[in-house]
């Protein structure tokens, strides 16, 4: 992990296109057939689904293949560079194609450019097949066995190259430079932060609901590389990434009782976020990574406290009295807390200062607000909203301008993409219990499944990677 | 630790039957493994099981060692007292017994909020029985949230069976 974070750094300093233009071969500039029109949809129930250019609404993308200038085995692709473009022109494919912008169309369906023209595209094709934008890339082996990766981004009507980026990657973290370039293309047409190359951690679920096995697992922002942390024989519940993903903060059963450990993903060490008996739960990170809010019942009443991340230092009580105070999230710049609370009767959401002071009610819309969750853009309040069924729903952090974003028998627990534009939560199934995970971005309109393994609960979306 | 959970499930069925709160279809949908792994046949010790031992509290308590409360709820309503009542004269016989009073949520609630709800629950219990003179150093709690349902189903009969405090002696 640490040697990958200063290889992404390394990359800051590289300036690809003009380096890819030494190498490229003038003569490459036949156009190629396309490969095949096959169906990437295979991420469950979707909406949008593009195969061929008729259906093409809003913007129009075309990702093509990324080319090579000499295909060589890599140990990203047994099969060489050449296939490995277009695993990464995939990779950028599936991250653009699902966010209610774009209607990208994807490699398969396209011509692949040769390595020549990724710097001098022709244009004229890409009209033909009504592509406003254009996404080409390539991808080289290093002789030190990093790959160079280059994205550019090309307006097709007037020609013009739109924005460029180059990454150097080890070849174990060859998707990240996929990730980048669909966060490049996404920011630059859309205006928004980007998100794509970032984590989740989450729960995932095996066996019977009574008898139901929950593991600590992580994966990449399009579920790939998943990893099991836990191996199922104590419970796990409610992960939380530390803002520079170093750490990890759930909740485990190791001990018989629900505690909150902090595990250091690098040693795979853990310690307990307080060193208590009482139970701990609903671990949650400052945005600056100093704190860590947790939720502890004493005698049977639960308040919520925060403690200095780094260990040491005594807890503070952040809130008190005989309800239950539980969970919590901090605005962006870390000067409230947003949190739930039953001292009305039934759970509402509540806003306090970090330091518990000034708490006062703001969901006042019928129904119950629990599991706030504040938007890293600030602008929002993500929370499960009880009237009946169980829904996501925002609202301003004032407590107005409430909106279900979903509609289901039980959907719980949201969790903010990095840029605060699409809110990851899970979805239990009547009766069988069996749980998954599901995003939805924040007209309500672009709802999708994610792909895991397993059953999957209580995802945490970390921010985007260092 | 199965073997617990077993005994548990059956005794909460059982309770079912005594306690008319619990809007109790009793679905009779016994765990399989409960069919399966018979509970254990009277192996003809004249000694019974050992006084203080989960099995023996499980027998003792017929299905008074579980109370059940409404959505939301914690309070100990005449018949959860009857049943603490029992609960608090076996251990104040057995004075060694020492027991784990362990509280419950239904899955209509979000996941840190019932373990929270599971804690008032088991203090509840635990707080009602030490008022009865049973020495708090005998008790423990544990909140398992929505984690360890006994009915399965999405229903209000399930539901009602899940929101619970159950105890459960700690094997000497």
């Amino acid at each position: 992990m640490r040697k990958f974070s200063l290889l992404t750094v390394i990359a800051l300093l590289f300036s690809a296109p003009v380096a890819a233009q030494d190498d490229l071969d003038p003569s490459g500039m036949d156009e190629q057939e396309p490969v095949a029109t096959a169906d990437q949809d295979d991420d469950g129930p979707l909406r949008g689904t593009v195969t061929d250019d008729s259906a093409w609404q809003d913007l129009g993308i075309a990702i093509a293949s990324f080319a090579t200038n000499d295909d060589v085995p890599t140990p990203a692709n047994a099969s060489g560079t050449a296939a490995l473009g277009l695993e990464l022109a995939r990779v950028v494919y599936n991250d653009l194609r699902f966010n209610g912008l774009f209607r990208p169309v994807g490699p398969d369906a396209l011509p692949r450019p040769s390595y020549a023209q990724i710097t001098a595209p022709a244009f004229g094709t890409w009209r033909g097949r009504s592509a406003e934008m254009l996404v080409h890339g390539f991808v080289r082996a290093n002789g030190d066995g990093r790959l160079t990766v280059g994205c550019y981004l090309y307006d097709v009507a007037l020609e013009t190259e739109l924005v460029r980026e180059g990454w150097v990657v080890s070849p174990a973290e060859w998707r990240r430079a996929a990730h980048r370039c669909a966060d490049l293309v996404y920011s630059r047409l859309s205006g928004e932060s980007p998100f794509f190359d970032s984590r989740i951690a989450y729960i995932a679920e095996t066996g019977p609901k009574d008898n139901r096995v929950k593991r600590l697992a992580i994966m990449d922002s399009d579920g790939a590389n998943h990893r099991f942390i836990t191996n199922g024989q104590s419970t796990a519940l409610s992960p939380r990434y530390s803002p520079d993903y170093s750490r990890i903060a759930y909740l485990s059963y190791v001990d018989g009782n629900p505690r909150i450990y902090v595990y250091e993903i690098d040693s795979g060490r853990q310690t307990l976020v307080t060193d208590s008996p009482n139970p701990t739960f609903a671990p949650r990170w400052s945005p600056d990574g100093r704190w860590i809010l947790y939720s502890m019942a004493v005698a049977g009443n639960t308040d919520i406290y925060r403690v200095s991340a780094s260990g040491g230092g005594s807890p503070q009580r952040l809130t008190s009295g005989p309800a239950i105070e539980v969970g919590g999230s901090y605005s962006p710049d870390g000067s409230r807390i947003v949190f739930e609370s039953d001292q009305s009767g039934s759970q509402q959401c509540y806003i306090m200062d970090a330091d518990g002071s000034n708490q006062r009610r703001i969901s006042f819309f019928g129904g119950r607000c629990a599991t706030p969750e504040w938007s890293p853009r600030g602008d929002q309040i993500a929370f499960t909203h009880i009237a009946g069924d169980f829904r996501i729903a925002v609202m301003n952090p004032n407590g107005r301008n409430m909106r279900q974003l979903t509609n289901a028998w039980h959907d719980e627990g949201p969790s903010w993409a990095p840029n605060g534009r699409i809110i990851q939560f899970f979805r239990t199934e009547r009766n069988s219990g069996d749980t998954s995970i599901w995003q939805v971005d924040l007209t309500g309109e672009n709802e999708r499944r994610l792909r895991t393994p397993v059953g999957a609960s209580d995802p945490a979306w970390g921010p985007v990677l260092p | 630790m199965n073997r617990i959970v077993l005994a548990v499930t059956v005794s909460s069925a059982l309770a079912l039957g005594a306690c008319s709160r619990t809007p109790p279809e009793v679905t009779p949908d016994p765990p399989q493994d409960v069919v399966t792994t018979p509970a254990p046949t009277p192996t003809p010790t004249p000694m019974g099981p050992q006084p203080g031992s989960q099995t023996h509290f499980a027998q003792a308590m017929q299905g008074a060692d579980t109370i059940y409360f409404d959505t939301d709820r914690y309070n100990i309503d005449s018949e959860d007292a009857a049943a603490l009542r029992r609960q608090a004269e076996y251990m104040l016989q057995y004075t060694g017994s020492r027991a784990t009073v362990e509280g419950h949520a239904d899955e209509r609630g979000t996941r840190d909020y019932n373990l929270a709800l599971g804690e008032r629950r088991a203090n509840a219990a635990k707080n009602y029985l030490v008022s009865l003179g049973v020495p708090e150093s005998r008790l423990r709690t544990v909140s398992y949230g929505e984690e360890r349902p006994v009915a399965t189903g999405s229903n209000e009969s399930a539901w009602a069976r899940n929101r619970r405090a159950v105890t459960v002696m700690i094997t000497p």
